[in-house]
């Protein structure tokens, strides 16, 4: 039954299937767990803030963020980060911007909200008295937070906010709807063109689950390692 | 930086002269319910199942039910959205390929996208099912089968009906993910609510209104739900319990 399948096509386009597409997805996950980590935990210490208007600007985007569906989004981010660029740089008209700097920009602030509220449970994990701790030994705020709170809370919420970043790694195929050469884009690009859909969506997702399952089960083996047991 | 606001664009008609933008965006919004409660159904019913044999005391059932949630858990959403659309029809045993592949418009996409998203979205359930049954007191399920119930009567009249009333806050969470996500449908040509304003954008050129719009509609959905929902959790509560907390699954 599967004689009339070509498995060759794979085999020949793969140079152009893992230096284009796995390199563009890869790149485009590693930028968004760095910004998404940093900018959730800026967005979970707003949302924890005293201060209440930090605290419900954060709430909203958050709420906000989790409400709508990613590939909203997507959309969303990609007409207005042009305008955005314009009015940051006063330019009259909405500025180019590229592929990738736009599914940069658009994944980092939608996980964001996610990896804040991961990042929320951790800093909410750390007994308060460590807090006090900290402001009676005469530390700021900053300081209290950099040096005693979040590094724990980090350490803590490590496997969770990895097993965020292989949902992300997997939503990333989401930037197929721009038109974009990630992974699957560009297995989607061959697959139209040679007419071998069957082969190529089957080795696309091959290669996901394999990625992905191994991802898991690091995370698996590092959870048992990083555990602190309070 | 000139950007033409114009409000007023949902009451004008469409260039396909079907109605104003305003119906465009409420008949994608019935195509977006129509495709999360279809696949809800099959998410629940499934998911059950599976979460049920992962606690089940034999161990080739839990191993079905772990491999099935592996399998579902770890290929990307919209991946598997190409893989019942493009290639589930040409693997069908010939009649039924072709049965498939000749379904007429709405229904070609629809199907397939449903499909789709109930036995993705049953992985999801499964994990809560098997968590619920597992938060459950060890004792409970021995008491059932110490009055004489077989296995079966223990999960149906014990274990169960504590299980879902347990999962009742995570199980919202994944309705609220199965109606975000049955906007990847639109990649198969499903012109649910996202889609619909991305037909408005490019018919009207009024991109931020249209997304403004359906955006309001999804949070107005989400609440409804969410309501509806505590509303649901407080009927079935069990008095002398205090509210279930289960960590919720990610999106």
């Amino acid at each position: 039954m599967l004689g009339q399948f070509d498995f060759g096509v794979i085999a020949r386009n793969l140079p152009y299937l893992l230096k284009v597409g796995m390199t563009f997805t890869l790149t485009l996950t590693a930028l968004v767990v760095v910004g998404g980590v940093i900018f959730g935990t800026l967005l979970a210490m707003m949302r924890l803030s005293s201060f209440r208007p930090l605290s419900i600007v954060a709430t909203a985007y958050i709420n906000l963020m989790r409400s709508v569906p990613l590939v909203l989004v997507i959309f969303w981010f990609y007409f207005l980060v042009p305008y955005i660029g314009a009015w940051i740089i006063g330019a009259s008209t909405p500025v180019k911007v590229g592929a990738f700097l736009s599914s940069v920009i658009t994944f980092t602030m939608f996980e964001a909200a996610y990896y804040a509220e991961i990042m929320r449970a951790g800093i909410q994990s750390i007994p308060r008295g460590q807090v006090w701790a900290g402001y009676a030994l005469g530390l700021n705020y900053w300081q209290t937070m950099g040096k005693i709170v979040l590094p724990q809370a980090f350490r803590n919420m490590v496997p969770i906010l990895l097993t965020q970043t292989i949902v992300m790694f997997q939503d990333t195929s989401l930037v197929y709807v721009l038109s974009i050469t990630d992974f699957l884009g560009a297995a989607s690009k061959v697959a139209e063109r040679d007419g071998r859909l069957v082969e190529m969506y089957l080795f696309v997702a091959l290669v996901y689950f394999i990625m992905c399952i191994a991802g898991s089960y690091l995370v698996r083996r590092l959870q048992r390692r990083v555990a602190i047991i309070h | 930086m000139h950007y033409h606001w114009n409000w007023t664009i949902f009451w004008d008609l469409t260039p396909e002269g079907t109605g104003t933008y305003l119906h465009t965006l409420w008949v994608g919004l019935m195509w977006t319910l129509a495709t999360a409660l279809s696949a809800w159904v099959i998410a629940l019913v499934l998911g059950s199942i599976l979460g049920v044999i992962r606690t089940a005391p034999r161990k080739w059932a839990a191993a079905i039910g772990n491999g099935y949630v592996e399998l579902f858990r770890n290929i990307p959403l919209l991946v598997q959205m190409f893989l019942w659309f493009f290639v589930m029809p040409e693997l069908l045993p010939g009649r039924l390929g072709d049965a498939v592949k000749q379904m007429p418009p709405p229904w070609a996409s629809f199907v397939p996208a449903v499909l789709c998203l109930g036995f993705f979205t049953a992985a999801r359930v499964a994990e809560q099912v098997r968590a619920g049954i597992q938060a459950l007191p060890r004792g409970q399920g021995m008491a059932g089968t110490a009055l004489g119930l077989t296995l079966p009567q223990t999960y149906r009249y014990v274990l169960l009906p504590m299980a879902f009333r347990v999962i009742l806050p995570p199980l919202t969470s994944e309705f609220l993910n199965i109606i975000k996500n049955s906007s990847v449908a639109l990649t198969i040509g499903v012109v649910e609510l996202t889609a619909a304003a991305r037909t408005m954008q490019e018919f009207s050129f009024q991109v931020f209104e249209a997304f403004t719009a359906a955006t309001l509609i999804y949070i107005v959905v989400n609440i409804a739900v969410v309501f509806a929902m505590r509303r649901v959790e407080q009927r079935v509560a069990i008095p002398g319990f205090i509210g279930p907390v289960l960590k919720t699954a990610t999106h």
